[in-house]
């Protein structure tokens, strides 16, 4: 049984999150709802054989009452997020959001997918990038022994940074560091993020620091750290282990690499893949839970 | 030159840019009493934060031995009349680290981006103006940009309500035409009223030269500290600049054998390595990596055994900006496994 979802948001992350839900097995991607009717997206979400409304979320809500959406993909931004997410709750849908806003709790699928089922807002928020890419670090370590401190260093291309994060940075720093510590389980978390403008755009490079509380069980970290790297490549193939973990003392650092797909958005932009990536796995599981709901399993 | 009655304002950088060479650990005695002599010796601006800005205490750049709130407020404390700066890195500082500054009583807040960046810069220092505090656009890295593409991340930084901004030169590797150049390029397209800055770094020992480059173009605001005490081979030495300046008949209102005093009876004892160009901090300057990068890859070095110089000269190959520390320990890593 497939599960229909709408994109809200034609732009660069809306059109890949598309191309990665029509190779989806029990995802569809429906509808793509924007704002501008010349839009690029919407254009080619048609060509793909999407439905398209240039009318928002209220001119996708007057056409499809009807129809079976049971998940929307929330690509905007932080605000508009707040009045989309009232409309699609109002009208029983799920939704996943990949914006700043974070009214849902923080879901990253190797970490705590399941729980995020139980969310009664039937609404889960996507973090950042840069905490897809680390937290499921942190989390292996804190998984070992408890963690007094952890940060994070995100370097991304100058290229995938669009104006959204721009305009907003603080957000992704303020949010990345609650997450290290929400999901990753350090007691105080700190993110940093770098954009790097060199030609050609450097792939996505990430850099996880922790200082455990009592001095690192080496074996037990490296292979939790391992174990996690495979966990995040069944859904973000280009995700991989450059360096680490090394360790320092009390420091226990891990250097990573996240490369895209290409599905839409070029490979060094990681960054974005990942989000995309994770917000597919996300529906994907909330779309069995619903297939279960449907032929009466209950959960 | 002759700058004759030509009013140059000078900012001292030992409490910030200096940090870096003691690796952060400043005590609050120490900086006080830099801070005082510097007071004293008629030095108009000081700068006090985490090297890497406030907010830059952590794992990669180094902790600080005390915060930059405690650090703040002592210097606060001690000086009469020379107003405060803060620097601000967005992407690591926030406006709510920029909000307590000014609380604490920072009159000046300097948000740096890598020069290529400024857009990430709009909501800090809108917030700073918003705060009726001098606010400077910091682009660092500037050798990495064109003059005319260094003016239009100027006039980004100018449109947010910057007041002044500066040509920051990092890796101290811009020569003294380029620096002429390019503050030209910012006098003729940016607004009058608009201040212009320089920040220099001592790795080609061109300083003092360039400073002077800059304010024959138009600069009126440097950057420089106490015996030099910064990262890579040190900033531009202030008490020197200080001389020429008096030399060509600029206004600075400094004592500059007050300020000479003050670097060799208060900064220097500081020092825990000489601040010279030794090999490591040339190659800074000759290839253009980020001068605090310097003592990082130093550490690298004692901890895996590969020159600190191979791994500046490959930082510099992979255009590395300001803050991509993580890297250092990273290229340490592939260059020793490279060798095995």
């Amino acid at each position: 049984m497939m599960i229909d979802t709408a994109i809200v948001g034609s732009g660069n992350i809306g059109t890949d999150l598309m191309i990665k839900l029509l190779r989806s097995e029990i995802l569809r991607p429906t509808w793509m709802i924007g704002i501008e009717s010349d839009s690029e997206g919407l254009r080619r979400a048609r060509e793909l054989g999407l439905k398209t409304t240039s009318k928002g979320i209220d001119g996708f809500l007057a056409q499809s009452a009807k129809e079976d959406v049971k998940i929307a993909f929330d690509a905007t931004s932080a605000s508009a997020h707040l009045e989309n997410n009232r409309k699609l709750q109002d009208n029983g849908i799920w939704v996943i959001d990949l914006t700043p806003a974070a009214i849902g709790p923080y879901c990253i699928p190797a970490i705590n997918l399941e729980s995020c089922l139980l969310s009664p807002g039937k609404n889960v928020n996507m973090v950042t990038c840069g905490g897809q890419a680390t937290i499921p670090i942190v989390a292996a370590v804190s998984g070992v022994q408890p963690v007094e401190y952890a940060e994070i260093v995100a370097t991304i291309s100058s290229r995938s940074a669009g104006p959204g994060t721009r305009r907003n940075i603080d957000e992704f720093t303020t949010t990345t560091a609650r997450g290290i510590e929400e999901l990753g389980g350090a007691k105080r978390g700190k993110a940093i993020i770098i954009l790097n403008p060199a030609e050609p755009p450097l792939i996505m490079r990430d850099t996880i620091h922790c200082i455990t509380k009592t001095d690192p069980d080496v074996p037990a970290i490296e292979q939790s750290v391992r174990r996690m790297v495979d966990v995040v490549q069944q859904y973000v193939p280009g995700f991989r282990l450059v360096n680490g973990p090394v360790f320092d003392g009390r420091r226990v650092s891990t250097y990573l690499e996240v490369e895209g797909l290409g599905d839409f958005l070029p490979n060094y932009s990681g960054n974005l893949d990942i989000m995309t990536a994770a917000a597919t796995r996300t529906g994907e599981i909330i779309a069995e839970s619903l297939a279960d709901e449907h032929r009466g399993v209950t959960l | 030159m002759n700058l004759q009655g030509v009013h140059v304002t000078l900012h001292d950088m030992c409490l910030r840019d200096g940090m870096h060479a003691k690796q952060h650990q400043i005590s609050l005695d120490e900086a006080a009493r830099v801070a005082q002599a510097l007071d004293k010796a008629g030095v108009p601006m000081i700068e006090v934060s985490h090297g890497d800005g406030l907010g830059g205490s952590s794992v990669n750049y180094g902790f600080s031995a005390r915060s930059d709130e405690e650090y703040l407020r002592t210097v606060l404390d001690v000086v009469q009349n020379a107003r405060i700066s803060a620097l601000l890195l967005p992407g690591i500082g926030t406006r709510a680290h920029l909000q307590r500054a000014r609380e604490l009583g920072v009159a000046s807040i300097r948000v740096a981006t890598h020069c290529t960046e400024a857009d990430i810069a709009e909501q800090h220092i809108a917030l700073g103006r918003e705060l009726d505090m001098d606010t400077v656009g910091f682009l660092m890295m500037s050798h990495m940009l064109s003059a005319g593409e260094l003016l239009r991340q100027a006039q980004l930084m100018e449109s947010y309500g910057a007041n002044c901004i500066y040509c920051t030169d990092s890796a101290g590797y811009m020569l003294p035409a380029e620096v002429r150049e390019k503050i030209s390029t910012l006098r003729q397209g940016l607004r009058p009223e608009t201040e212009l800055g320089f920040h220099g770094h001592h790795n080609l020992a061109l300083g003092v030269a360039n400073s002077m480059e800059a304010i024959g173009a138009g600069a009126n605001r440097i950057d420089g500290s106490a015996a030099g005490l910064g990262a890579g081979a040190g900033n531009t030495p202030l008490e020197v600049l200080a001389a020429v300046l008096d030399r060509c008949g600029a206004v600075t209102n400094i004592d500059t054998f007050a300020l000479a005093d003050v670097a060799e009876d208060v900064v220097v004892p500081l020092m825990d390595q000489p601040i010279r160009l030794d090999r490591n901090s040339l190659v800074l300057g000759y290839a253009g990596v980020y001068s605090s990068f310097l003592l990082h890859a130093q550490r690298a070095e004692q901890k895996y055994g590969v020159p600190a110089e191979q791994v500046l000269r490959k930082l510099g190959e992979m255009r590395t900006v300001g803050g991509q520390e993580d890297m250092i320990e990273d290229v340490a890593l592939n260059l020793m496994n490279s060798r095995a």
